[in-house]
This record gives C-alpha cells, sequence and structure tokens, in this order.
C-alpha cells in the first residue's frame, strides 16, 4: 500500500536563530524565536497555527511554546522518539496530519541548548530504571557509551568490507566545511581546513578523529507545513512534500543494532527511502541536490547507498568524483551540515533543503534544482523526506 | 521493620531535628584574593569582577569579590576530613540509619540563597542545623527518608550573608550491588565503573555474571538462543524461558577502540568489541590483554568473567594465541 501523502502538503516558512555556544537564553526562547521567524517567513499569524510537532528529546512543552509565541487552539500535537531519528519525522507527521485534514497549519520546531546546556558526547549514565536504561546497561559497563563509539562499531565493520579508508571519510569532512566556510550563518564560517590538519585532530575513537564528528551547538530551527493549495497565496514559494518515509528495521536497538546478520548496513533507511520513493514516484536520478544527516561522516556515505545513489559498498567511489561537491552529481550539506554549519538535529537541514529548493541556499548550486532529499539520523529508526519545487505539481 | 520498630525508628531520628550539628564555627582562612582567584580558575569564569583589581573598582562592585557560589568553600573542612570525617551530630543520625538497614546515601539536592557579595577580609562563620527528616518514602532507590540542613553563613559582624539547604536521601538500596556506583558515601572512594540498571527482564543476566558466568537465554519452547535478554521469545511467543552457560569462545565481529572524552572508571585507550560466540549470539564486552592497535575483525577471542574494579564483575575477552 502506498501512502496518500504526495503532494499534499508545503514547507511555506523557515527560520532559525543563530547558532552559537552558549545561546545565554532558554530552550523556550530559542524555540520561540525560531517558530515567530518561520511565520513570519510564510507571512502566516501565530493564531493561523492549529498543530504541533517536535523530538520526544525536545525539552520545550508544545503548549509553553504555543502560549508563548502567541499560538491558540491546537487539534494536532504530536512527538518523534529516537535522537536525530525524528528530523524528517516532523514532515512525515505533519504531512499526514495535513492530507488527513486533522490540521491545517503545522509548527515543527526543534530547540536545544546542545552546548551550553546537556552535551550528548558526554554519554549516557543510567541513574532510571527504564527500559533504556537497561538497554544501556549492556554497553556503559564496558565503557561503551558515547555517539561516536556506537557509529565506530558499525564503520570499523562497513571499512573492512568495502574500499571505503580515511579518504572518503575525509572528503565528508572537508566537503561540509567548504560549504560551511561560505555561510555566514555557519559556526565554521571562514575557517577551513585541509588534509594535515584534519590528521592532526585528536582521536575519538577509532576511526574517527576530531573532525570526523559533529559540532555541539546552540539553536532553534522551525518551519511551517500547510496545505499545497493554502500554499499558493502565500509569501514564500511553497516547497512540495514529494514522498516522506520512516522506519525502524527488524531487530532494531537504539544506535547498538549490533545483533543483525551484517552491521555495514542501515536497513531502517533503505525502507525509508522505497517508501519515499514509491510515494513520490520519483527515482534518485530525480533528485538534484540532497541534505543528508552527518552527525560522523560515514554514515552519510551509508544514506548514499540506502538512497540508491551509488551501489550498497560502492558510495567511497561515488563521493571520490566529487559527487557531494558544489559542481557534483549531487551537491550535499550546502550548509555545511551538522559537521560545520551547526546540529540542531537535523531540522536545520530541513531548513537548508527548503531554501535549496526555492533556489535561495547561500551556497545554491548553478544546475536546476527541482528535487532534495533531506534525511534523518541514523543508527535509530530513522527517516527521510523528497521535497520538490511549485512547478512539480 | 515491623510497625513497632518503625515507631522506635522514628522516635530516634525524630530526635535529632532542631539539633544543631555542632556549634558556630569560622571558616579556617578569611575570604582572600588567591583562593578566589584559584576558583575562578578552575571553574573556568573569567569575570573581571573576581581577579581584577583595577576593573573591578569600576564596577558597581567597587572591588574585587568572591564568586558566591564559593560561599560552601569558605567553610570546608579541608583534606584531612576526607580520610577521618568528623564526628558530629549528623554523622551520628547517619549511624542510626546505617543500623537499621538504611545504608544509601544520595544527595538529592541543595539550594543557596546569598544575601550578600564577600570581599577579601571578610570572614566567614557557619552554622549547620538538621532541619525536618520527612515520612517515609518511597524511592526509585528503595525506601528511606530525606534529611534536610540548613547551613546559615554569617559574617565578622554576625550579619546574613548566605543559607544554604541541602537534602540527602537515607534509604534502604533496592539492590544493593547494582546501586553502589552511583550513589555517594561518605569516604572518597576509587571510580568504578557504570553499573547496568538491574530490572526483572536482565537482572537474572547481571546476578550470573557476578558468580562468573555468562548465561545466553533460551526458549525453554523452541530452544532459539537469544542476547541481550527480553521477555519473549521473538520465533515462536513464548514466555518459558531458561539459559546455557556460554564457553565464551568467540570470534570479534567489529570493535572500536575508544581515547575520548575519558570517562572515570575505565582504563583508555579502551577496546570495546562486538564478539560472534560460538554458540551462535552475539555479546559486547572489552577486549584486553593485547595493544589496542593489534585488534582485527576476525580475530579469535576467550573469555572470563573478571572483578574489572571493586564493584564489578564483567566478562573481558582476551586473544586467543595463534588464532587469527
Ligand atoms: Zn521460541
Amino acid at each position: 500500500m502506498t501512502a496518500n501523502v504526495k503532494d499534499k502538503a508545503a514547507i511555506v516558512g523557515i527560520a532559525n536563530t543563530e547558532f552559537s555556544k552558549n545561546s545565554g537564553r532558554s530552550e523556550l526562547q530559542l524555540a520561540a524565536e525560531a517558530v515567530a521567524g518561520a511565520l513570519e517567513d510564510a507571512g502566516l499569524k501565530p493564531s493561523d497555527v492549529d498543530g504541533m510537532t517536535t523530538f520526544t528529546m525536545d525539552n520545550t512543552d508544545e503548549i509553553e511554546l504555543a502560549r508563548a509565541v502567541g499560538i491558540g487552539d491546537l487539534s494536532f500535537y504530536s512527538r518523534v522518539p529516537h535522537g536525530g531519528g525524528a528530523a524528517t519525522g516532523l514532515i512525515h507527521q505533519a504531512a499526514m496530519a495535513v492530507a488527513s485534514g486533522m490540521a491545517e497549519t503545522i509548527v515543527c520546531y526543534r530547540s536545544l541548548n546542545g552546548r551550553s546546556g546537556h552535551r550528548y558526547s558526554s554519554g549516557v549514565s543510567g541513574n532510571l530504571l527504564t527500559a533504556d536504561a537497561i538497554h544501556w546497561g549492556w554497553y556503559m559497563p564496558y565503557g561503551l557509551v558515547t555517539p561516536a563509539s556506537w557509529v565506530a562499531m558499525y564503520t570499523q565493520r562497513y571499512m573492512h568490507l568495502t574500499n571505503c579508508t580515511h579518504d572518503s571519510l575525509f572528503e565528508v569532512a572537508h566537503t561540509m566545511r567548504e560549504y560551511a566556510a561560505t555561510n555566514p550563518a555557519a559556526l565554521f564560517y571562514d575557517q577551513r581546513f585541509d588534509r594535515a590538519e584534519y590528521d592532526a585532530q585528536k582521536k575519538i575513537v577509532d576511526p574517527f578523529r576530531l573532525y570526523d564528528c559533529c559540532l555541539e551547538s546552540d539553536g532553534a530551527s522551525a518551519v511551517i507545513i500547510t496545505t499545497t493549495e493554502r500554499a499558493k497565496d502565500l509569501r514564500q514559494p511553497g516547497v512540495v512534500v514529494k514522498g516522506v518515509g520512516q522506519a525502524a528495521a527488524a531487530n532494531m536497538e537504539s544506535m547498538t543494532s549490533f545483533y543483525r546478520d551484517e552491521i555495514a548496513a542501515i536497513p531502517s533507511m533503505d525502507i525509508a527511502a522505497s517508501k519515499a520513493y514509491e510515494q513520490s514516484g520519483l527515482t534518485p536520478d530525480d533528485i538534484d541536490a540532497a541534505v543528508i544527516y552527518d552527525a560522523f561522516t560515514p554514515i552519510v556515505l551509508w544514506q548514499l547507498e540506502s538512497w540508491g545513489f551509488c551501489k550498497h559498498g560502492e558510495a567511497h567511489d561515488f563521493v571520490m568524483d566529487g559527487a557531494l561537491r558544489p559542481g557534483g552529481r549531487l551537491p550535499t550539506n550546502t550548509h555545511g551540515g551538522q559537521l560545520s554549519e551547526a546540529y540542531i538535529h537535523g531540522v536545520n537541514g530541513i531548513v537548508e533543503a527548503a531554501r535549496l529548493v526555492r533556489k535561495t541556499s547561500v551556497n545554491q548550486p548553478d544546475k536546476e534544482v527541482n528535487h532534495v532529499l533531506v534525511t534523518s539520523g541514523v543508527g535509530v529508526p530513522t527517516g527521510g523526506a523528497l521535497l520538490g519545487s511549485m512547478d512539480t505539481l | 521493620m515491623n510497625p513497632e520498630e518503625t515507631k522506635e525508628f522514628e522516635q530516634k531520628i525524630h530526635a535529632f531535628v532542631g539539633r544543631e550539628n555542632g556549634p558556630p564555627k569560622k571558616g579556617k582562612d578569611a575570604v582572600n584574593e588567591p583562593m578566589i582567584r584559584q576558583w575562578a580558575e578552575v571553574m573556568g569564569d573569567e569575570s573581571p569582577v573576581y581577579t581584577d583589581k583595577e576593573t573591578a573598582k569600576n564596577t558597581t562592585k567597587g572591588g574585587i569579590i568572591a564568586p558566591p557560589s564559593m560561599l560552601q568553600a569558605w567553610s570546608m573542612e579541608g583534606y584531612p576530613m576526607a580520610g577521618s570525617p568528623a564526628v558530629d551530630v549528623q554523622r551520628s543520625l547517619h549511624n542510626v540509619f546505617d543500623e537499621n538497614g538504611f545504608t544509601g546515601v544520595l544527595g538529592t539536592n541543595t539550594s543557596t540563597e546569598f544575601f550578600r557579595d564577600l570581599k577579601p577580609g571578610d570572614e566567614v562563620t557557619y552554622h549547620t542545623v538538621i532541619e525536618s527528616i520527612s515520612e517515609q518514602k518511597s524511592t526509585a532507590r528503595g525506601i528511606g527518608y530525606f534529611i534536610e540542613t540548613v547551613t546559615q553563613f554569617t559574617d565578622q559582624n554576625g550579619e546574613r550573608v548566605g543559607k544554604q539547604v541541602f537534602r540527602v536521601l537515607k534509604f534502604i538500596p533496592a539492590d544493593a550491588p547494582a546501586e553502589a556506583s552511583s550513589v555517594a558515601d561518605d569516604s572518597p572512594a576509587v571510580p568504578t565503573r557504570i553499573a547496568a540498571p538491574r530490572g526483572h527482564d536482565n537482572g537474572w543476566w547481571w546476578e550470573a555474571a557476578d558468580k562468573g558466568k555468562v548465561l545466553i537465554q533460551r526458549c525453554k519452547s523452541c530452544q532459539t538462543l537469544r542476547h541481550p535478554p527480553r521477555p519473549m521469545c521473538g520465533e515462536c511467543q513464548s514466555v518459558e524461558w531458561d539459559s546455557i552457560e556460554s564457553t565464551l569462545d568467540g570470534e570479534i565481529f567489529s570493535f572500536t577502540v575508544l581515547h575520548y572524552p575519558k570517562v572515570p572508571g575505565y582504563d583508555y585507550p579502551l577496546c570495546c568489541a562486538v564478539i560472534s560466540l560460538a554458540e551462535g549470539t552475539r555479546i559486547v564486552a572489552n577486549v584486553v590483554g593485547i595493544d589496542t592497535e593489534e585488534v582485527k575483525i576476525g580475530m579469535k577471542v576467550k573469555g572470563k568473567v573478571e572483578q574489572v574494579d571493586e564493584k564489578t564483575m564483567l566478562p573481558q575477552f582476551y586473544p586467543v594465541a595463534g588464532g587469527q
């Protein structure tokens, strides 16, 4: 069965706060600023909003935020679990709500003081007896406690089985940094590095050095999603949701699915991709640019394979051809990604994907961009969305 | 404890409420610039009002002040107290709890009010009173009581400069060995590894590990092995299970070596691996007894359950000689 969401919903407003190491204000305030910015961008009033969706990990309560921004009655609210795996889950929720008529105008938001507040890199410690804590209990006593270490376990296996080397990891990190260097909003604006500097960084976990790992940052991002009908009358050109998939593949653990036959793969994203392609009727050849979740460099490679831009195990060759660069086959993370713009759990990526469709990215590729892919974090249940211009209706 | 014993116990502890921990006591040092500077450096607080005389003079503070959060530092006993804690009223109260099985102690929260800034030369006197003891509470840690102490801080003129409320939970540990690592004790301890929380579905596995065994859960109905443990068999939906003991013969399926950040209680570089066991299931554990640079996927390993620190028994895997 194919979900009936194609062309039903469109992103009509987008906004980020500034990104920083210390925002100096509450996550609620950051969220309110991003949401107000996205409404302003769309030319909508707070009272036009009747739905909200965010991450289960977000600390900002929907109704607190609604009250802060002056949003009135809500008839739809939902949250998506699994950290960065929730990013395009927000589009998934909003598109379903709009397509079914449960709500007309949805705010999707994510706000975090990820550097000055709780830092994910500090790892898990598990003081409460929850199912989640018991899960981490299989890893904590051995010291396998950080996101980098969990992703490293898949990466070592992937590098063992394919021709992936540090060359392609560097290529991903360097491409993102070059985009950030020309993006004034990026935390690494105007700060380039070369291979020698990349190799000289401290080891985090084998095979990652510092520049293989994303930033930790403060900030918020928001997008407004409404019906494509309504999008036609609004301030900005709409960005149409062509298809959106979400999946937790069999035998899943959060970040530690080490018990599948092979772990050098991300089957959840394979499923999400096939669902999004099926809904949209698009194929990889139709996709002109991408925003691919990049908490760590190798996860970009695996997602390129999941979305069919190259065969499984061949992403090394694909990126070494310069595919992700400005003139390449698939310009990717033109904002600098989470490796170099900011880590807002992938929602700053949705903002950039919408900009690419609007043709307003600070690093807008020269070529015609009609369809853009945006994805969520992997290692957890995940997803991705295919976006297109109003011309594609 | 039966109801009468509980009543007797509660009378004993409630007799402590309102008692002062000791007479008001003056801090070892007057407020001074070197301690302020060291504190500011350690905390990474670069505000010049703590360290730069000239700049501080021109602020509303009119000169150098001590960071407010440093208040408690002016009353600290110093290092000797770590070795032989003072025998004061609070200690005696804790002893009453300990003798009745409430051996766990957890600092739950503290709040501090500041009434004025402290400046170099000020002398701080502190005075602690046992303010209240709660009713018996059932907490995630176990059954226990919250003890609240209030410390008043005054200056050389007897004026109040601050007040600190400190709340601890004294409790009967629900599961003593598992709780131990996250519970603050009075004596400084060598940090130990983060313990796995133990619940209904996994506690039995860790109890076996405590006894030196690695078990693998087995469905009683279809004999399928599964790890990590879970309550139902995914093959046949049976909730009946037993277990077999693993021989701990294995092969490295994948691994990583952790360098940063360094978590207290672990030695780095630290090798963690996904190991395929001969029985057919996988387990995550440490690989030891080998230079971490030499670890390879496919390497044959043999595990044994070892005591890795004061509180933790864990399977550790060693390379098998010639087992590449
Ligand atoms: Zn079974």
